[in-house]
């Protein structure tokens, strides 16, 4: 590799680290203030699962789109989302992305192409496909991604999108994030077969497996499989095994698995092992330190954006229902 | 004006849609076909494959790519093939289209036509046939359209494509076949406005859809008793036209609501509600439904038509008002079931 291609490959490892750290910081930050009771709702965490949002993210543009899931935070975020306004979201607040009236399973972002994290499972995959659907039509260059979990292979819609997507060639990258858990259950017990990306291979589609947990390794899978997207080769799909170091909500106390298995995997954080490869390229330790500093600062903020941010009135709720018809 | 099909009718309607709005696009079962009922005769061919676009049996999908499509800027017409398939995409109508302008805090707008053929039609029993449109009507952020003429077929296809809103069109299948009159140029039929399909004086019989021309056909044979009947088309079903419906009854006093949908907590439950709550000492007779006896659709002809809502059936609720109070009580017709 040549100095250049070196240098740019620490520049794009610096770029994911900071995304998979604003990420963690963010989750974290909602974490505190859900302890001290400011968060009504209930929270999917993602910690751990940070290589993924980022990787693919990093290969977006702002008109492209993304669909998620409830466990969105990442996706937001990787994808442009402010976190202040998502913080706001998540304290059910006037500011907030949705103006308090999605919470943490709701959370959209038009403005960067984030068409909604989704509470149902397998949610996200049509609505990424139709969006792509529309790109074809309008003609205007966008792809999309969609994200979802080891738990929405077995659902319908995985079937009809990946179909839909393959006899129509639609631009549209496929992630499933296969966090070693669907809910309280693990995907083996409960998925037959060898599993997702041999079922998107049967459908003719593309797909790339790689470590989820490698940010750089994440990036230039789906570097590769959306190059192939907007040259109109159609979907691909890509599969990444992960590890959901939180329960399912953040009131999961994960009696199903041994806190030796999570030690274990948390050894395997995608943060720390790209920070240390940066350390190891020449990545100086104060601007590593400093990446995490400006995250920490920014959540802050965010929170004091959130607490400082309306309680809408009652009225809101009758808003935004409808034209046609609206509740009076 | 010119006597059209309903059928027809909204063909003409989508097609006007499709040469003003290069958004709308249309995808379904078999459209490159013409579509299962003809509805789309000649579509491919004016349209192109991307704008008309025959898909999978794949009813979630179809939902859920209209769904997608709409949020990235395009205005699409969901053909569900008929309402009893529009079941397999529920998750995607409920959970998703209705809601996501309201939970994305108005950053979203869904704005598609979700067409459901509905009804009674061929003997085609209990997975075939069913009125469904109360399921709909509870939905917050649906407006549920139901249309019984040619005109209000075209009228209110156009009307339901302009719409930013996500649109239910149910659709009359078992009288696409016959014929109205239809107005000439932009003939948009207003959403949540009702039709008086006949003037009258004693009872307000209340309708939509293919129960339409059994009402008015019992209206015909009331009269010949004396009886004289006012025929409310509401073609809307949300947003209902309450002003004219609580303005009959408030002249003629009493009611009665047909539809073909099973009665007990169909569609008229809210009606006959909404006026007892505005009207109750108005009434000189309690309000009568008619519907469907709450049981799935039968196939053998003479169990279906044990089901099905006919003229003589609503006639016998026109009379039972029209007796008035005592009468009313003394005899909850077996019509009525």
């Amino acid at each position: 590799m040549s100095v250049a291609q070196t240098n740019t490959r620490v520049a794009l490892g610096l770029e994911l680290l900071r995304s998979m750290i604003r990420i963690r910081s963010f989750e974290e930050a909602a974490r505190s203030v859900h302890a001290k009771g400011e968060i009504p709702g209930v929270l999917h965490l993602s910690i751990g699962q940070e290589a993924m949002p980022a990787g693919v993210c990093a290969n977006l543009r702002l008109t492209d789109t993304i669909a998620s899931t409830h466990r969105g935070h990442g996706h937001c975020i990787a994808k442009g989302a402010g976190p202040a306004a998502m913080m706001a979201e998540l304290f059910g607040r006037l500011d907030g992305t949705c103006r308090g009236k999605g919470g943490s399973m709701h959370i959209a972002d038009f403005a960067v192409g984030m068409l909604g994290a989704n509470g149902v499972v397998g949610g996200g995959i049509g609505i990424a496909v139709g969006a792509a659907q529309a790109a074809r039509l309008l003609g205007d260059g966008r792809v999309s991604a969609c994200f979802f979990g080891d738990g929405a292979v077995n659902r319908g819609p995985f079937l009809e999108g990946l179909n839909w997507a393959r006899i129509y060639d639609l631009p549209v990258l496929f992630v499933c994030e296969d966090n070693g858990f669907a809910a309280f259950t693990r995907p083996t017990e409960t998925t037959g077969g060898p599993g997702a990306p041999a079922r998107a291979r049967s459908i003719g589609i593309p797909t790339f497996e790689v470590d989820g947990n490698d940010a750089m390794a994440v990036h230039d899978a789906a570097a590769e499989a959306l190059e192939q997207c907007r040259r109109g080769k159609g979907p691909a799909f890509l599969y990444a095994l992960t590890y959901r170091i939180d329960g399912h909500t953040i009131a999961d106390r994960t009696p199903y698995r041994s806190a030796e298995e999570v030690q274990l995997r948390r050894a395997d954080d995608p943060i720390e092992r790209l920070r240390a490869t940066l350390a190891e390229q020449g990545v100086e330790a104060a601007a590593l330190m400093r990446i995490a500093v400006e995250a920490e600062h920014e959540m802050q903020a965010a929170i004091a954006f959130a607490r400082a941010s309306p309680i809408p009135g009652v009225h809101e709720a009758l808003s935004d229902v409808q034209d046609a018809g609206a509740p009076s | 004006m010119n006597e059209m099909t309903l059928i027809a009718a909204t063909q003409a309607g989508l097609a006007e849609e499709m040469r003003r709005d290069t958004r709308v696009w249309c995808l379904g079962e078999d459209l490159a076909r013409g579509g299962v009922f003809g509805q789309y005769a000649g579509f491919l061919e004016e349209f192109g494959p991307k704008r008309v676009v025959s898909t999978p049996i794949s009813e979630a999908m179809i939902m859920s790519a209209g769904l997608g499509a709409a949020l990235a800027g395009t205005r699409p017409v969901v053909e569900m093939r008929i309402a009893d398939f529009t079941l397999c995409a529920m998750d995607e109508l409920v959970n998703q289209v209705a809601k996501v302008r309201y939970m994305f805090g108005g950053q979203a707008r869904a704005p598609m036509v979700i067409r459901m053929p509905h009804g009674l039609a061929r003997f085609s029993a209990a997975q075939h046939s069913q009125s469904l449109e109360a399921w709909l009507v509870h939905i917050p952020g649906l407006v549920v359209l139901a249309p019984a003429t040619a005109a209000d077929c075209k009228g209110l296809m156009k009307a339901a494509i302009r719409s930013d809103d996500p649109v239910i069109l149910f659709e009359p299948r078992s009288i696409w076949a016959s014929t109205g009159e239809v107005p000439g140029g932009d003939d948009v039929t207003p959403i949540g406005v009702a039709r008086i399909a006949r003037r009258g004086d004693d009872v307000t019989l209340v309708s939509w859809s293919m129960t339409v021309p059994l009402a008015l056909a019992a209206a015909e044979s009331a009269a010949r008793e004396g009886i004289s009947v006012e025929v409310v088309d509401l073609r809307s079903l949300w947003p209902w036209d309450k002003e004219a419906v609580l303005a009959s009854v408030a002249r003629t006093r009493r009611a009665v609501i047909a539809h073909e949908a099973v009665k007990i907590a169909g569609f008229g439950a809210e009606i006959a509600a909404t006026i007892g709550e505005e009207l109750a000492g108005t009434l000189v007779a309690p309000v009568v439904r008619v519907g469907a006896p709450r049981i799935p659709v039968p196939y053998a002809p003479l169990l279906e038509d044990a089901y099905r809502v006919t003229s003589e059936k609503i006639l016998a609720g026109l009379r039972q008002v029209a007796r008035g109070r005592s009468a009313a009580h003394d005899d909850r017709s077996s019509a009525t079931t």
